[in-house]
């Protein structure tokens, strides 16, 4: 089958632009996935991710760049000779029929031999653990299940790529994080090159071999997951993912920021140079009591998360700090907490 | 409620009365048995079946148009679906006499162009009659079919897309049978009004082209024979209400 020779394709994806009147959605993006990756695409809504996502699975053209999967150009496609499996943010499963009926129904597109399809149905609903719910109604499932249907039916005509849109979104978040892991142990198991959308950095950090950062129509930081997590490319980077303390001064010595407020602070890898930085420290970084670039502020409020305490340390006038660590302190209490040198990642450029 | 008692079912009532009046069911042998009153009443049903087809494969299309394009176009098309609403039956059948008749627009205009050399007769047949009952029931298709339409998903439209469907394919296996529910509410209106219909036929069918209602108002207005028209309107909406339960009970059992 000709699916089967193009199975595990890489995509690319070269400059691709689009505009909706005076509204750039995608200001030239590229990006590559390499085959069998998972990459995740992050950003806010208004981002351009669900866009980026629609001109990969043919349902917006792009106003300027291409779109290849396994070599071959896809860019004036269409979406049904694609071969691209997508599970909708709303699942999209098709109301009037049964699950065993939507499951089979990219095959019959296919013109699959009958009693081929019964078989691969049967694989399919297997493989999301849905056996014995083939004649019922979406309507009659659970979310969750609901979703193991999409799942199925875009997974079942061996596409070359998979394209998740929000596919959690809908889940509470016990369901979510094991669909979660489900939907990762799937992607491993058939070797899937799959690209996924979301807005939840969290999600995105349990799930991607790679993460793309977007915002404003183009990609701000594409890299592993712990790449976008300790070394951020810009601010907006830094605080979509995670929470963090953005420090913001001049540079003094090759080992030496004075921030805004006039406090000096030694920092790891400044590089050299001059000019203004941006230091991100995470709160799980920030220690109380620490041996150095000390802060001495007022607990103004302190949360209990179960496996740790977060604090929110005002230092300055305007100037809080968040710390997340093992100890319980008060709030109203007085507590000095600084970071290590090597805990800080330099931002450089203006912000 | 009591105003719909009042104006609607005590008059009914009376005119049920007055079939029986005699005391005896003749006027409803009469009309049962008579081969003239039958024809009329099956060609009253063929009529209502006919104009329920062309309003169904007229206005679907424009009903899917409508919904499927964007704010301001839908608009535009509700709006041009309602205006005939505002304006009175009457005025528009005689219209339809002045477009449709030998010397009418219609003919003077296929004759302009070259299409036809004599007139086409659209006027005094059943010709004439479809297209003013079409014109007239149109939105009575079209609205329900519009709303079904509306209600569909776009993204099941493109998940049939991406799941490998030609477009045509995804109408027919996905929009197509969601909105059956549309298109039964449409039917069961179109040709229920249809079986009803008066003012057209009798203007636009110049006599020839006769209908239940017709035959009750000849009956009334000629021949003051109440107790036949009685019958008559008795049958009309016993015949009527069994189409209405027909109808919607095939829409309902339809195959998922």
């Amino acid at each position: 089958m000709a699916a089967q020779e193009v199975k595990d394709a890489d995509l690319r994806v070269d400059g691709v632009a689009k505009r909706y009147g005076a509204v750039v959605a995608l200001g030239g993006v590229s990006l590559s996935v390499a085959a069998g990756e998972f990459l995740t695409i992050l950003g806010p809504s208004g981002s351009g991710k669900t866009t980026l996502l629609k001109v990969v699975a043919g349902f917006e053209f792009p106003d300027a760049g291409r779109v290849t999967v396994g070599g071959a150009d896809i860019t004036d496609v269409s979406p049904a000779k694609r071969n691209i499996g997508m599970v909708f943010q709303n699942y999209a499963l098709f109301p009037h029929m049964s699950v065993a009926r939507n499951i089979a129904f990219p095959l019959q597109m296919r013109s699959v031999p009958k009693s081929e399809i019964e078989r691969r149905v049967i694989q399919a609903m297997a493989l999301v653990e849905l056996q014995g719910y083939g004649e019922r109604l979406p309507s009659q499932l659970s979310g969750g299940q609901q979703q193991r249907v999409a799942l199925a039916r875009a997974v079942v005509f061996d596409p070359t790529l998979l394209l998740l849109d929000e596919p959690f979104g809908a889940l509470d978040r016990k369901l979510r994080e094991s669909m979660q892991l489900e939907v990762r142990r799937l992607q491993r198991r058939l070797g899937l090159t799959t690209v996924f959308i979301t807005h939840d950095q969290e999600e995105a950090l349990v799930l991607s071999d790679r993460i793309a950062v977007m915002d404003g129509g183009a990609i701000r930081q594409i890299g592993a997951p712990d790449d976008i997590y300790d070394r951020p490319a810009d601010d907006f980077v830094a605080q979509f993912i995670g929470e963090s303390n953005l420090l913001v001064g001049e540079i003094a010595a090759p080992d030496r920021v004075v921030l805004d407020g006039g406090t000096s602070v030694t920092v790891r890898g400044l590089g050299g140079g001059h000019g203004r930085v941006r230091l991100l420290v995470r709160p799980e970084k920030m220690a109380i009591d620490s041996a150095t670039n000390r802060f001495t502020g007022t607990v103004v409020e302190a949360v209990y998360l179960g496996e740790a305490h977060k604090l929110r340390v005002k230092v300055a006038e305007g100037v809080e700090l968040l710390v997340r660590g093992h100890r319980a302190v008060p709030a109203g209490a007085s507590v000095t907490v600084g970071f290590a040198p090597e805990d800080a990642h330099v931002i450089r450029g203006a912000a | 409620m009591l105003l719909l008692l009042a104006l609607f079912a005590v008059p009914l009532l009376r005119l049920l009365a007055l079939s029986v009046e005699s005391g005896s069911l003749i006027a409803y042998e009469r009309a049962l048995t008579n081969e003239l009153y039958l024809r009329v009443i099956f060609e009253t049903f063929k009529i209502a079946a006919i104009v329920t087809l062309l309003t169904l494969a007229l206005g679907y299309p424009v009903a899917y148009v409508m919904a499927t394009s964007g704010r301001g176009w839908q608009l535009v098309g509700i709006a041009f679906v309602l205006l005939p609403f505002w304006t009175s039956i009457l005025v528009r059948t005689y219209a339809w006499m002045v477009m449709l008749g030998r010397n009418g627009v219609v003919n003077r205009t296929l004759i302009g162009w070259g299409v036809i050399d004599s007139p086409l007769p659209l006027l005094n047949n059943l010709a004439g009659v479809l297209i003013g009952m079409v014109h007239v029931l149109l939105p009575y298709m079209i609205l329900p079919v519009f709303n079904a339409v509306k209600n569909v998903d776009p993204n099941l439209v493109l998940a049939a897309e991406g799941l490998g469907a030609p477009r045509w394919r995804a109408f027919l296996r996905v929009t197509l049978p969601l909105t059956m529910n549309g298109v039964a509410a449409g039917v069961t209106l179109v040709f229920t009004l249809s079986l009803g219909f008066f003012i057209t036929p009798a203007l636009l069918g110049g006599g020839r082209v006769v209908m239940v209602a017709n035959l009750i108002e000849e009956q009334v207005r000629e021949l003051l024979n109440w107790a036949f028209a009685g019958a008559l309107s008795a049958i009309l909406l016993v015949l009527t209400l069994a189409a209405f339960w027909g109808i919607s009970r095939i829409a309902r059992t339809r195959p998922v």
